[in-house]
């Protein structure tokens, strides 16, 4: 059980293997996204008993029973509430929440925002699968509109939330996505999230193969991802297809645009992303259904985290006011001595 | 009338002093007016003069409630006594009155032959029928029953700061020192404190610190050199214990309860909360100690400052939430998660007249029965009540002790009259204060989530980060030992018992239970928290007519005291008071199978003597 903090660590995908059975239903995305976080953190060089993975309720909040670090599954939509205790007190820890779209989106909607507002330095892994697994099979906010369920037998009546734009919209500082059968691109998506000081988001994009079957086929289907992936690459024009033969730029009326390569269009023409700017940002996030879906990251900025602000304030009061002094805090203001 | 005096003059004759044993004052204006603030002023003079004292600040919820209105009224009665005193008093023996409608909403409760000290020049006609009034009381003989003072306070005050550049709204806010300065020398209390007090809040503004004193001074001198004041009042000191003093109020008293055990556990604190009435103060007042490795987190809901509080007492923090009744019903899912967790977490509830906003600047005692056992399914916590402003303290660091030592939310219920209320305290040496031994686990060998202390069955606290000891926590069902997920019908049975149990045993960790008067008799009166006070001096002042009354206070609500089953069947009837319809009545009633009875009251004011003894009176003769 013991792990040795030796300086160079040697740690396998095993190693971040815990002794309990996954219980996900075969078939599962999240299989796909638990293997491949765990091929990743040796590559890390974090101990495990470093790292914390911090889940809400729901199919992907499973996720901290099966991995061997410090896990905590905690309440309903409350994950990110409660990893903002733990980070902000114990800055040096690496914690990862886990949610879902039930979770972080509907009950849980209002913890994320702030704690992507505040820039706690915290990892979030959204697994959207467009539905609730857990309660068997309800609409989810990311079902799409009109979507028929146990709860909606005549539709859904709900419109949509995107959660890029949540993220954006709540100004987080690494916003991305990305695809659980993807796996090499999931693997440099958590790579980069780990890499990001600040909250990182991470939509991924997750199949629930018994409650929503092929909701993101278009994008995931070997014959049809390369017209529906935009693989966006940081200094790279946005180009997608089969033979890299489409681009986007931005129109006349300052609307995206979708035009083929050749015939005098040429990439220079094209946007080209920039995960700084928070317009390109923007467009990406609202690109609509005739569009291919952006993957990968969407904006990567700096600002202060608040874990560093909030142990920043301790030192510096310790440095203004000295140590705390118990006795003198006691005593403070209008005192007498009664003999 | 004599209020217009040009150069006050020097004083004919010499003032007659006259010793007073016991005086309640209360001060009341407009909301905006500074009455809470000239109340707190007065109290901390007179606790430097070495007499007891108990107050009750009385505001509404409006932040500047129109002016002049019945319902914009904001109070503060200070109780100070040259004996040891429990309550802020029945009925105010003198009103300082800076309006009509103030004098129109406290006369009511004025003692016969009592003072009325009013600023004329709020007397007028439009606030006069905004409160009520068809003539002018100060002037239509309807107060003759009573001494009147009127003084025009507002002139006076403008007067007394002329030449410092001043306009004249800026200027008339110093009214209400002038009227604390009249009352701090007709009462013969200091007023060098308050000068400290305003030199140190308005450090930034010199002007204001200037206007200020001047007011304060020129109120005081009035006192000194008008005719009208005839006699000047004086109240000796109490003699209260031996020792170093300061005036507290309850809320600062919880704030540094929280911060002397997490250094004396040598754990840092974090406090996660939402602001709410009447616990905010806590919030502020810790957030000030940053320099004792506070974290102070204002969290985005109610829901999530106990999160965050939660999240760090995973992480090895003192995790503490301050907040009260409304706030309260949102925490009671992450209570229910650090019940299955076995973490300890700290829930302060300074309760409020409700239910839902109810009346928020209003005290109550109805989260009771929501503390002891409002969550889903099986969750026991400990809780706790202090009884006094200045005792917030003890239960404050009691309820980190209690925490941290079994592995459990502890639930401390202080109530809005406490958090305003102060007293003098008898400030406790550091040295005195017990050490909290908290471990942390880092031994690998042997090592499972849920093993347990076999005295306490407390399990170990992990600290993330604790090489070899990775290990997972959650809502769901833990097999014992393991920390297993389990669904075993058998095993759950025994959790929920083992839980149970854990909390079963802080009854053995908690002091024997003082009884007040004879240790058996006629009638037992029993309370609990903010009403302490009330049921001293009640249960006192029946006992020296000679009769058969004692008094038992609860400070451990959950599990309740081991002896006080013993306790209540040595009485022939039992009273329990309390500031809700009778939820310590059930409880007492369902534990103890005795029929008792109840007092009860649910006004958003704390018990009069003089109704709990009339309650206990009757009793007493059935």
């Amino acid at each position: 059980m013991s792990q040795a903090a030796t300086p160079t660590l040697k740690l396998t995908r095993k190693d971040f293997m815990s002794d309990q059975e996954v219980r996900w239903c075969p078939g599962c995305g999240d299989y796909a996204i638990l293997a491949q976080m765990q091929k990743v953190l040796p590559e890390l060089g974090i101990p495990r008993d470093q790292l914390v993975f911090v889940s809400g309720i729901g199919c992907a909040s499973r996720f901290p029973y099966y991995m061997n670090t410090y896990g905590f599954h905690t309440i309903h939509g409350r994950a990110p509430a409660i990893a903002t205790g733990l980070k902000i007190s114990r800055p040096e820890l690496h914690v990862w929440v886990v949610t879902g779209d039930g979770d972080g989106l509907s009950i849980g909607g209002n913890h994320l925002i702030h704690a992507l507002r505040r820039n706690v330095d915290i990892k979030i892994l959204l697994f959207n699968n467009r539905i609730y697994g857990l309660t068997k099979g309800q609409y989810s906010p990311t079902s799409e509109l009109g979507k028929v369920t146990k709860s909606t037998p005549f539709g859904s009546l709900d419109y949509p939330i995107n959660p890029i734009e949540i993220a954006l919209g709540a100004e987080a500082t690494f916003v991305a996505r990305s695809v659980d059968v993807e796996t090499k691109h999931l693997q440099e998506t958590l790579k980069r999230a780990h890499e990001h000081k600040g909250s990182a988001f991470i939509e991924i994009l997750q199949n629930c193969n018994v409650f929503n079957d092929r909701a993101w086929e278009p994008i995931t289907d070997r014959a049809t991802k390369a017209d529906h992936q935009l693989v966006l690459e940081q200094g790279k024009p946005l180009v997608f297809g089969k033979n890299r033969e489409k681009g986007i730029r931005l129109g006349k009326d300052m609307n995206p645009e979708i035009v083929t390569l050749g015939d005098g269009v040429d990439a220079s023409q094209l946007l080209v992303h920039d995960e700084s700017n928070p317009s390109m940002a923007y467009i990406l996030s609202r690109l609509g259904p005739q569009f291919p879906t952006p993957i990968g990251v969407f904006r990567a900025v700096k600002r202060m985290t608040y874990d560093e602000g909030a142990n920043a304030q301790i030192e510096s009061a310790k440095k203004r006011l000295g140590p705390g002094d118990l006795e003198a805090i006691l005593n403070r203001g209008d005192t007498w001595v009664v003999k | 009338m004599t209020t217009h005096i040009e150069t006050p003059p020097r004083p004919q004759v010499p003032k007659r002093h006259e010793e007073l044993d016991e005086v309640v004052i209360r001060f009341a204006g407009d909301s905006g007016d500074g009455m809470q603030l000239a109340g707190m002023q007065f109290s901390n003079e007179t606790a430097v003069a070495g007499t007891d004292l108990a107050t009750l600040p009385d505001f509404p919820a409006e932040i500047r409630a129109p002016a002049g209105t019945l319902f914009g009224v904001s109070g503060f009665q200070v109780n100070f006594s040259s004996h040891d005193i429990f309550t802020p008093g029945d009925n105010p023996d003198v009103l300082v009155m800076m309006n009509p409608a103030a004098l129109k909403v406290n006369l009511r409760d004025l003692k016969p032959g009592g003072i009325i000290i009013a600023d004329t020049a709020e007397f007028t006609e439009n606030n006069l029928k905004k409160a009520g009034f068809a003539t002018n009381p100060l002037e239509d003989g309807s107060l003759t029953k009573y001494q009147l003072f009127p003084v025009d306070i507002t002139q006076m005050t403008l007067r007394a700061v002329e030449g410092l550049n001043l306009n004249t709204k800026v200027a008339s806010r110093c009214k209400n020192f002038y009227a604390l300065g009249l009352t701090s020398w007709l009462f013969t209390r200091p007023i060098d404190p308050t000068i400290r007090w305003i030199e140190g809040r308005f450090k930034k503004t010199p002007e204001l610190v200037d206007a200020n004193i001047r007011a304060l001074k020129a109120g005081y001198h009035f006192g000194e050199t008008a005719e009208m004041f005839a006699v000047q009042y004086e109240v000796k000191p109490a003699r209260l214990a031996p020792g170093k003093y300061r005036n507290i109020t309850g809320n600062s008293a919880t704030a540094l309860g929280f911060i002397a055990a997490a250094e004396r556990a040598g754990v840092p604190l974090f406090l996660g909360s939402y602001p709410i009435t009447p616990a905010s103060d806590i919030l502020h007042e810790v957030a000030s100690y940053k320099n004792f490795n506070v974290y102070t987190f204002q969290a985005e809901d109610e829901i999530a400052a106990v999160g965050s509080a939660l999240g760090a007492a995973y992480g090895g923090a003192i995790g503490i939430c301050t907040t009260s009744g409304p706030g309260m019903l949102l925490k009671q899912e992450m209570i229910n998660l650090a019940v299955m967790v076995e973490l300890p977490l700290i829930i302060a509830d300074i309760q409020r007249a409700g239910p839902s906003t109810g009346m928020p600047t209003k005290t109550e005692q109805a989260d009771l029965l929501m503390a002891i056992y409002g969550r889903a399914s099986e969750s026991p916590v400990v809780v706790l009540a202090p009884a006094t402003p200045g005792e917030c303290f003890f239960m404050a660091f009691e309820a980190v002790r209690l925490a941290a030592k079994y592995m459990v939310p502890v639930i401390y219920m202080s109530d809005g009259y406490l958090a305003n209320g102060a007293e003098p305290w008898k400030i406790p040496k550091v040295s005195e204060l017990p050490q909290i031994d908290v471990q942390f686990r880092t031994s690998p060998e042997g090592f499972q989530p849920y093993l347990r202390d076999p005295e306490t069955l407390a399990r170990a606290w992990v600290k993330p980060g604790t090489p070899g000891l990775e290990h997972r926590i959650g809502g769901l069902a833990k097999e014992d030992v393991t920390g297993h997920v389990s669904y075993d019908p058998i095993n759950n049975e025994k959790m929920v018992r083992l839980r149970a149990e854990k909390v079963a045993r802080v009854a053995m960790d908690i002091p024997r239970t003082d009884v007040h008067g004879d240790p058996s008799g006629k009638l037992l009166v029993i309370g609990w928290g903010s009403t302490y006070g009330a049921l001293v001096e009640a249960t006192e002042r029946v006992r020296a007519q000679g009769k058969s009354v004692s008094h038992v206070h609860l400070r451990y609500l959950n599990p309740l005291p081991p002896d006080l089953k013993e306790i209540i069947h040595r009485f022939e009837t039992v009273l329990v008071a309390e500031l809700n319809t009778g939820q310590l009545l059930k409880i007492i009633r369902a534990e103890y199978l005795v029929d008792a009875k109840g007092m009860n009251k649910i006004q958003g004011y704390p018990f009069k003597v003089g109704e709990l003894m009339q309650k206990i009176q009757e009793l007493l003769e059935e």
